[in-house]
């Protein structure tokens, strides 16, 4: 893979879509943002809001949906 | 060998398990013991040491030295009595005059044909045929032997035919046939406690030797794995271990706990002053109940070894030489350094790596460095790379990230699943534990790529099933087991419906159900055919207590979670939880992967699991540290990297750990330690993090340092200081140094100060404190007001969470695919011999069975690519390449190649990928597309890499 930080990301958000793309639509909503929120650290999440933000080219559609309910990080050096 | 100080008693046979109880008279005393002890051993309960030879409580009563004759009013006869079980009523005798003279007529023939060399022998002080000649008072020996088998030449200076040279093959020990008595106990100890069967008695009567396999085998031709029982299990000095002869016997013994895999096996470190004379694999010890592997028992070596860096190095550029310097101008430099970085990029710009081959009490320490003094949660641990999808998986399903079971439960276990773990290699004292199981009838169900040793190479063993998956199709091989479960109706509805949520267990069996999950729409993809799927299901399902042992082969995919996810349901789906024999059990790679994990390691939780983002959870710790800790996750070691390629992640304490050697996408690695500022390496030698490190720490073994490890089973072993710390400090002292530094206020003076800490912090800690080890000698974890002894079983009555959570299991095939450019996909493993990264057992006398990482190849994908055995070969993936010689074997279907990554030489993580684990970035090292052709040696990134670990390594000499 690339350097991009942001294609990294955006495979990562999807491989955890991929497993919650198997349960009911609302769990899988939940489940992703609940992953992202307590896994991923600021850093990481400040960069998939870059993606989002910009549109989510790249990311699946159930992401895009979770991303509604994952927390904006706190700007940085805070 | 008898044992020192302190003896363990040796009761003659082993305990009989029955709950009736006999009652009979020996020498006049009355005894009870369970129905089918041994009088042997009955006469031992009450201090009464029958002359014997031939028996040993590890073994089975075998008859054969008739020194432990004994007579029973009313009886015929004197018969054995390791061999005669007590019975109601029954008056024995074990001293008179005939028995007297019976034993002493026996201790003649044996000593006719042994040498009387007492003074100079290896085991004087330490040999039973020399105790029991005492103890039945042999003071003449009548008999002239005309044949014996320990001189080497007659009277007339001719040769003798019956002797044998001695064999010092082994590294580790030495097989003198002259000095055997022909009692089997090697024999027996080979077959009935490590299960090869490499020694055998060749012969009869007089001609009975103990021999190696076949006449012309040595120990080391022959199967011999150098387990050491049959070493312990000698009562003369015919099997010897070659550091009691350098040396002498010891003069104390400290019990303590192995630093190698995750069994935890407790051995005594037998010590003459501060010399280590020997490791013994320790009775009483609950993990391993007196039996050990060759790197428990033998390499130890590398605690002594010359390559160990004994003081603290500092340097400016990592391509400057080290400089020696005082402990305290190292803490002031990195402590400096560290300080100027978190002033300059912000507290979350540095972090820590823990060990998992450190004690809990250090790797304790080292979270806390980093949540309390650097005030961030970037912490992570080795166990990132191994176990962490069963931390998620485990934690998801029942509630708690942690093995189900401990290991005396595989003696109860009828059937037996084993995915993607290879004990004999991996974890061999279990695998003994394991093979002696089956050996009495369990059924085994083997699901891996490769035929490891237990499908069909393991002496009377052979897997009922062998399911020989593609590489990264665990998910599709687990689920179409739970669809033959589910739809052949074999699932245990009672169970599901009092211990897991009902309607979870209803959207599960519809998505199983599926006709897309059943064996026969899969098998193209798996490569496992559809009937011996479901045979092995049904066996499973129906075949009695059935337990799921499992270790990297499951987590090591991008997959590794859901598969954990997955053997969890087939276990709820079987009601196979919660009792012996049963469970699911992940086997630990490293000593301490538990204990790390328990510690807090992890960047999104506190120590016990819990997560940084539960106010009530900080709070806690925040009253007792007196700090604010960030209440979001910190980065994971990928993530250190990525950041510190894109610079914001500057300073990284590693403690016992060689992420360069043992992380995946080694030039990634490489790239990420080379943007950082400030690299602290704190291990026994120059590993090769080391090359990229500012900073040196010299750690101390775990034979100088006070601790506790954690095994698979949750069990919390004590570590005991035998030495004093070679280079000054235990670990924790030099964490707690640094953290001073650092400005933080930390007094510790011991670990049980630590632990103390822990428990008061951690509620499955709560009970555990160094003196409950000291009087228990382990515990299990959760221990605390409900569970004051600890937990041997989990989730008997309930699960941890409440209900067992079904979650459905989706298969989604890896990214990493084979193609033209590379068709083959490459899996990797360990060999007993070595461990892990190998920078212990590279520097012990192991090498003698691995010198070098090979590559298995199938003959045919060999013959496709004209590669021989034994040739240079270069192995290219889409990451990097690297050359190794091939070995040519069946053992590995054709298109699947397999390698150890036990030699920083080889570089196999040049070739993985980055690709990982959806849940916990656990890397896929299991799987990774690549070509295979000859070559003509090591590659220009081989070549590159020596030389710049040789300039890495310099040392500048003191002034």
């Amino acid at each position: 893979m690339s350097a991009d930080p942001h294609e990294k990301l955006i495979y990562m958000a999807n491989q955890i879509s991929k497993f919650f793309e198997s349960k009911p639509h609302a769990e899988g909503v939940a489940g992703i943002a609940a992953h992202i929120n307590d896994f991923w650290e600021p850093r990481m999440r400040r960069h998939l809001f870059e993606v989002v933000d910009a549109g989510g080219t790249g990311l699946r559609p159930l992401v895009m949906e979770a991303a509604q309910t994952i927390r904006r990080p706190a700007p940085e050096h805070a | 060998m008898k044992d020192f100080v302190i003896p363990d008693r040796d009761f003659g046979t082993p305990a009989a398990k029955s709950k009736t109880m006999v009652t009979l008279t020996i020498d006049g005393f009355d005894i009870t013991v369970p129905e089918g002890t041994s009088i042997m051993r009955a006469a031992a309960e009450i201090g009464i040491s029958v002359p014997k030879l031939c028996a040993t409580d590890s073994l089975d009563a075998f008859g054969s030295c008739r020194l432990c004759l004994v007579e029973i009013e009313g009886r015929n006869g004197t018969p054995a009595s390791c061999t005669t079980p007590v019975a109601p009523g029954i008056k024995v005798h074990t001293q008179n005059s005939k028995l007297k003279q019976l034993r002493r007529g026996v201790m003649e023939l044996y000593i006719s044909d042994h040498p009387l060399d007492c003074l100079t022998c290896s085991a004087n002080g330490d040999c039973e045929l020399q105790d029991m000649a005492g103890a039945v008072g042999l003071r003449d020996v009548r008999y002239e032997a005309v044949d014996t088998h320990f001189k080497a030449k007659n009277t007339s200076g001719e040769a003798n035919p019956q002797w044998m040279p001695k064999d010092d093959s082994n590294p580790y020990f030495t097989y003198d046939p002259a000095k055997c008595i022909v009692c089997s106990r090697c024999v027996r100890a080979c077959e009935e406690v490590q299960g090869t069967f490499a020694l055998t008695i060749e012969g009869r009567g007089f001609d009975s030797r103990v021999s190696f396999g076949a006449k012309t085998d040595t120990a080391l031709t022959s199967d011999c794995v150098s387990c050491g029982a049959c070493v312990q299990a000698c009562p003369t000095a015919t099997l010897q271990e070659k550091s009691i002869i350098d040396i002498g016997t010891p003069e104390r013994s400290v019990i303590t706990t192995c630093a190698y895999c995750g069994v935890g096996c407790s051995f005594k470190a037998e010590m003459r002053g501060d010399e280590l004379v020997r490791m013994t694999p320790y009775k009483h010890g609950k993990a391993n109940r007196g039996h050990s592997c060759v790197k428990g028992r033998f390499a130890y070596g590398y605690a002594s070894h010359k390559d160990r860096i004994l003081s603290p190095m500092i340097r400016d550029k990592i391509t400057d030489p080290w400089q020696e310097v005082s402990w305290d101008e190292a803490m002031e430099f990195t402590a400096n350094r560290m300080k100027g970085l978190i002033e300059k990029h912000g507290r979350q710009s540095v972090g820590v790596i823990t060990s998992s081959r450190c004690t809990n009490e250090e790797a304790y320490l080292v979270q806390k460095l980093t949540r309390a003094v650097f005030m961030n949660n970037n912490t992570d641990t080795c166990a990132r790379v191994c176990h962490s999808p069963t931390g998620y998986g485990l934690g998801q399903t029942f509630g708690t990230s942690a093995g189900t079971q401990d290991f005396d439960s595989v003696e109860e276990t009828d059937v037996v699943i084993l995915i993607g773990a290879n004990p004999t290699d991996g974890h061999p004292v279990f695998a003994s534990r394991l093979k002696k199981r089956l050996r009495a009838g369990a059924k085994l169900i083997v699901i891996d790529p490769r035929r490891i040793d237990l499908v069909d190479n393991s002496a009377h063993i052979r897997a009922a099933h062998h399911l020989a998956l593609t590489p990264g199709t665990n998910v599709a091989v687990v689920t179409a087991i739970a669809h033959t479960i589910v739809t052949e109706g074999l699932f245990d509805e009672e169970f599901i419906r009092t211990r897991c949520d009902w309607d979870e267990f209803q959207d599960y069996a519809e998505f199983v159900s599926d006709a897309r999950h059943s064996p026969e729409a899969t098998q193209l993809l798996t490569g496992v055919k559809a009937d011996e799927l479901r045979a092995a299901a049904r066996l499973y399902a129906k075949g009695g207590n059935g337990a799921i042992y499992y270790g990297l082969g499951v987590t090591e995919h991008s997959q590794g979670s859901t598969t954990v996810i997955g053997i969890a349901n087939l276990a709820m789906l079987t009601g196979n939880i919660g009792r012996p024999g049963v469970g699911v059990n992940p086997l630990r790679g490293q000593n301490n992967v538990q204990g790390s994990c328990d510690m807090g390691s992890f960047p999104h939780e506190l120590p016990g699991y819990r997560h940084v983002k539960n106010d009530s959870v900080r709070e806690v710790f925040e009253s007792i540290w007196g700090v604010k800790i960030d209440n979001e996750p910190g980065l994971r070691i990928p993530n250190m990297l990525d950041a510190a390629v894109e610079g914001t992640f500057k300073g990284l304490y590693c403690q016992g750990e060689d992420i360069l050697q043992s992380d995946p996408d080694t030039k990634h690695v490489a790239a990420g330690l080379a943007a950082m500022e400030c690299v602290i390496v704190h291990d026994l030698f120059l590993n090769e993090t080391a090359n990229y490190a500012h900073v040196f720490f010299p750690g101390s073994s775990f034979l100088e340092k006070d601790g506790t490890f954690t095994n698979a089973e949750r069990r919390i072993n004590r570590v005991r200081k035998v030495m004093a710390p070679k280079q000054g400090y235990a670990d924790w002292e030099v964490t707690q140094l640094f953290a001073q530094a650092m400005g933080a206020d930390w007094h510790y003076t011991h670990p049980s100060q630590i632990m103390d800490e822990i428990a008061m912090l951690t509620p499955s800690f709560a009970g555990v404190s160094y003196e409950k080890l000291e009087t228990m000698g382990s515990i299990q974890w959760p221990c605390n007001e409900s569970a004051p002894e600890g937990t041997p079983l989990m989730h008997i009555d309930g699960f941890v969470r409440g209900k067992g959570k079904f979650i459905r299991t989706e298969y989604v095939a890896t990214d990493e695919k084979t193609g033209p450019r590379f068709p083959l996909l490459l899996t990797t493993g360990r060999i007993l011999s070595q461990y892990n990264v190998g920078a212990q057992t590279r520097r012990t006398e192991n090498v003698v069975w691995h010198e070098e990482d090979l590559l298995e190849i199938h003959p045919h994908d060999a013959e496709l690519r004209g590669v021989r055995d034994g040739q240079y070969v270069k192995l290219a993936s889409r990451s990097g390449e690297t050359s190794l010689k091939a070995k040519i074997t069946d053992r590995v279907s054709p298109g699947v190649v397999y390698t150890t990554f036990h030699h920083p030489t080889t570089q196999a993580n040049v070739i993985t990928t980055d690709f990982s684990d959806w849940a916990t970035n656990c890397p896929e090292y299991k799987v990774t597309a690549v070509q295979v052709s000859p070559s003509n040696g090591p590659t220009e990134w081989q070549e590159d890499y020596a030389e710049q670990a040789a300039q890495s390594r310099r040392i500048l000499a003191a002034e």
